[in-house]
């Protein structure tokens, strides 16, 4: 059995179509990631595979429950983690997980046991009679999740866990993720616009582009498909000359705003071969840079367009602006 | 009742933790009743009711502060939204009637605490309750009170998104119901429009209902202010419920 399965699943906002019919398919046990920029769809998803919000079309399976008519089913067996912080401050670490266990009904021996266990496992027993409002941006992450994992879900929704994080602290979770999904068993859907993150942590990736997937595989596979190296020449030209030249080594010329890049199967050999051509065809050039393919290619490649950082980050800047007012 | 019980707990503890939350609701009624009290004791005789108007306006003050409290504390769910406290409840297995209703005693608990601690304090000022049975009786009172409008604050917080309308409600409902409620003056001394509205205000058969409890004498029959407001409590409730299953976040 399927860990989820969605078919055509679509979510409107009026006009706007925030999640445009997407379908895929997710097994026990793998983590699987949804890669895509702010707005792209992806908390909506989330979303709706949580029976948070109502599907506009399609259907969705979580656990072998569908998320219209079985929505107790589906809670039961999901821990969600959301973008946005959720825990009571004026209680502390413990007094949040207890909340979160009486909730879900565990009997008061278990609950009481997996607590500890489970505060212990994210580094957090000392602090546990401390009111939240007194931790750190990390550690109410880390609360989070081990208040998630209190009900032993099967699946685990991580909705960008890793937003405004230390990368210190994001090593530190990405390897706690990866213990859960390998010792526990659980089946781990986490969405985020970090490249690396996506890149480290999952099986299998879908990228996300306007509520569409636009591409779905391995991150290795992803990559392939882009080429195996990358040059990417930042110039206001663009070789035409050279792009209808058949050279066996070239696999891919794509034009983008203000760079090319230029996707080759041994750079090693032919970068000095390469430079020549461009100097020959009278290209300007402003810097050239030459890497492997990294999934920020492959999201270039599928969308035209940078998943734009910069951009992502003035949102996150405000976002955590935002959470600091509130604190 | 676990899920109630859960939630109640939480209000409960979030209450009694918030020192400045406790003491600084208690200064306005504190202002009504001795600014008020003490400045119109000697200029007003309502004789036929009750001894002198301070006494007069106690039960008045006290429902005041159920109201208050119990109205702030359904709001609270505003809170809960903008802090993303209420996914974590509405993501689990239970009933959205359930998160509701815990919520609602939570508050009205809430609320009574309030009540009683002015309550306690006027007895410094020279009132003498009739005795422990009527003191129940006004218990009760305060109890219905603070289910009705904690309920009535839920159903507001589950069609507002943020605080911003918070002084409306306290301009729109929260002033009116107090101001028209007969906690300040006697039903009869209205003009006939002024009396009708007081009328129509539940809160009214709270107050009259407390002040019977506490003076032994009222302007309605206690009876009528139990049915009248035990109405208004059970009508409140299904409304509060109806909107909070219908919250989208």
């Amino acid at each position: 059995m399927n860990a989820v399965t969605v078919s055509d699943l679509t979510k409107k906002f009026g006009d706007f179509v925030a999640v445009d019919n997407i379908s895929f398919e997710i097994a026990q046990g793998e983590i699987f990631g949804l890669l895509g920029p702010n707005g792209a769809g992806k908390t909506t998803t989330i979303s709706m595979l949580a029976t948070m919000l109502d599907p506009t079309a399609g259907s969705a399976e979580v656990c072998g429950y569908d998320v219209r008519k079985n929505e107790d089913g589906v809670r039961k067996s999901i821990g969600i983690v959301f973008q946005d912080p959720s825990l009571d401050e004026e209680l502390t670490a413990g007094e949040n997980m207890d909340f979160h266990g009486r909730l879900y009904r565990i009997p008061k021996k278990t609950r009481l046991e997996r607590i500890v266990e489970l505060l212990d496992l994210v580094g957090l027993t000392e602090r546990k009679d401390d009111l939240v409002k007194t931790y750190s941006g990390g550690m109410r992450r880390r609360l989070e999740i081990a208040r998630g994992l209190l009900h032993r879900p099967q699946v685990l929704f991580l909705d960008e866990p890793t937003l405004g994080l230390d990368p210190q602290t994001r090593n530190y979770l990405w390897e706690y993720i990866e213990r859960l999904n390998r010792e526990m068993g659980i089946t781990v859907i986490i969405t985020t616009h970090y490249m690396d993150e996506a890149d480290r942590l999952c099986k299998r990736i879908a990228i996300v582009d306007k509520g569409k997937i636009v591409a779905l595989d391995s991150p290795e596979q992803l990559k392939r498909q882009v080429g195996g190296d990358v040059v990417t020449v930042f110039s206001p030209d663009y070789p035409e000359a050279l792009a209808s030249l058949n050279i066996s080594w070239i696999e891919r010329i794509e034009r983008y705003d203000g760079f090319f890049s230029i996707a080759l199967s041994d750079v090693e050999e032919h970068l000095s071969e390469l430079m020549k051509l461009l100097i020959q065809y009278e290209i300007a050039i402003r810097s050239v840079s030459i890497h492997k393919p990294t999934l920020e290619d492959v999201f270039l490649h599928y969308t035209g367009r940078s998943i734009r950082n910069e951009e992502a980050g003035t949102k996150d800047h405000m976002r955590m602006a935002y959470r600091a007012r509130r604190h | 009742m676990d899920v109630i019980y859960t939630i109640w707990l939480r209000n409960v503890k979030r209450y009694l933790r918030s020192k400045s939350r406790i003491v600084g609701s208690l200064g306005m009624p504190l202002f009504f009743l001795i600014i008020l009290g003490f400045g119109l004791n000697s200029v007003v005789n309502i004789s036929n009711i009750s001894g002198n108007y301070v006494e007069f306006l106690v039960p008045g003050i006290v429902a005041m502060s159920v109201l208050f409290t119990s109205i702030f504390a359904g709001i609270q769910i505003i809170w809960d939204k903008q802090f993303g406290f209420l996914k974590e409840t509405l993501v689990a297995p239970i009933s959205r009637t359930e998160i509701m209703l815990g919520q609602t005693f939570g508050g009205a608990t809430t609320a009574i605490i309030q009540g009683t601690i002015i309550l306690v304090l006027s007895l410094f000022i020279g009132i003498s309750i009739p005795g422990p049975g009527h003191l129940l009786i006004a218990f009760g009172f305060m109890t219905l009170i603070g289910i009705a409008f904690t309920s009535f604050g839920i159903a507001i917080a589950s069609r507002i998104d943020d605080m911003n309308g918070f002084q409306l409600i306290m301009s729109f409902f929260v002033f009116p119901i107090f101001g028209l409620s007969g906690a300040m003056f006697p039903i009869q001394s209205l003009p006939l429009l002024f009396r009708d509205l007081t009328l129509i205000d539940p809160l009214t058969y709270g107050v009259e209902g407390i002040r019977f409890g506490l003076t032994g004498v009222s302007q309605i029959n206690p009876v009528i202010c139990f049915i009248v407001l035990s109405a208004f409590s059970v009508v409140m409730i299904g409304i509060g419920a109806s909107l909070f299953r219908k919250i989208q976040i």
